[in-house]
């Protein structure tokens, strides 16, 4: 067993805590810190299997923007401690088989496809690096990549007029 | 080293997990980071297979993936705090109906 594989093994580990642990706690906040970890580990494999643009873009992107925003609408909201509702009771059983089956169905797959058991070679010393990434980005995708900032621009202007909306309402029943 | 069905098993994992969530909690903020966490899991599949073919178009879509995540929660949070506003609750159950 070499250092990469219990490296591996570690961090799925900790991953699948973490996910349990954002699934289970009873604090929103919790909650949200588990994902941050959970989006960490996920970031060490993207540069285990040689993406250290993506990983970066992990962890400032997805740990830091988007768990900031969670955080602070949680904190917003004062939604930490929501009480439960009487649930129905066979929610949760239901719940539970149908994910049992999905992870059954995913595990089939993993054990009839031999060619999914092909061992990963270690990489070209320039593969992932950011400028491959960049040129990449800026030839052959250029068109989804000028796409996603007019999406950007939309969530933005959507956001800010959703919020904006409900203040003007609420001021003119003043 | 690592053969490429670990990674497909952790991340089959992890989306299965992301998929528990949606269905048992009942919190809507819980419920928009488990559908982040099965993005999430889509994402390493996607940079495995990737680093498995040695091509780079793999991390190019995460890439693009992150990107439209960001702008999916920027909506859906403001989407979550408009109906905590009109119903002083972000409980699924509670909102069942059309009127606002």
């Amino acid at each position: 067993m070499n250092g990469e594989l219990i490296l591996f093994f570690v961090l799925a580990a900790v991953a699948i805590g973490a996910a349990l642990g954002m699934l289970f706690s009873r604090n929103a906040v919790y909650s949200a810190l588990f994902l941050i970890l959970n989006f960490a580990t996920v970031a060490v494999f993207f540069l285990l299997l040689g993406a250290p643009f993506i990983a970066m873009a992990q962890v400032t992107v997805y740990a830091g923007a988007i768990m900031v925003l969670f955080l602070f609408v949680i904190m917003l909201l004062g939604a930490e401690q929501i009480q439960h509702q009487a649930r129905r009771g066979w929610q949760r059983p239901l719940a539970m088989l149908l994910t049992l089956a999905l992870l059954a169905e995913s595990a089939y797959l993993i054990f009839t496809r031999s060619d999914l058991l092909t061992v990963l070679e270690p990489a070209a010393s320039d593969y992932g690096n950011p400028q491959a990434i960049g040129m990449l980005l800026f030839t052959e995708y250029l068109l989804p990549f000028e796409v996603t900032s007019i999406l950007l621009l939309a969530a933005m202007v959507g956001a800010i007029v959703l919020v904006k909306e409900d203040r003007k309402k609420s001021g003119g029943q003043k | 080293m690592i053969p490429i069905s670990y990674y497909f098993a952790l991340s089959a994992i992890l989306f299965s997990l992301g998929a528990l969530g949606v269905l048992i909690r009942r919190n809507a903020i819980i419920i928009f980071m488990s559908v982040e966490l099965m993005l999430n899991a889509a994402n390493l599949l996607f940079v495995a297979f990737a680093r498995a073919n040695g091509a780079l178009s793999g991390q190019v879509l995460v890439f693009f993936v992150i990107a439209v995540a960001a702008a999916e929660v920027a909506v859906g949070l403001a989407l979550i705090v408009i109906i905590f506003r009109n119903r002083q609750s972000i409980d699924i159950d509670e909102m069942s109906s059309l009127k606002g």
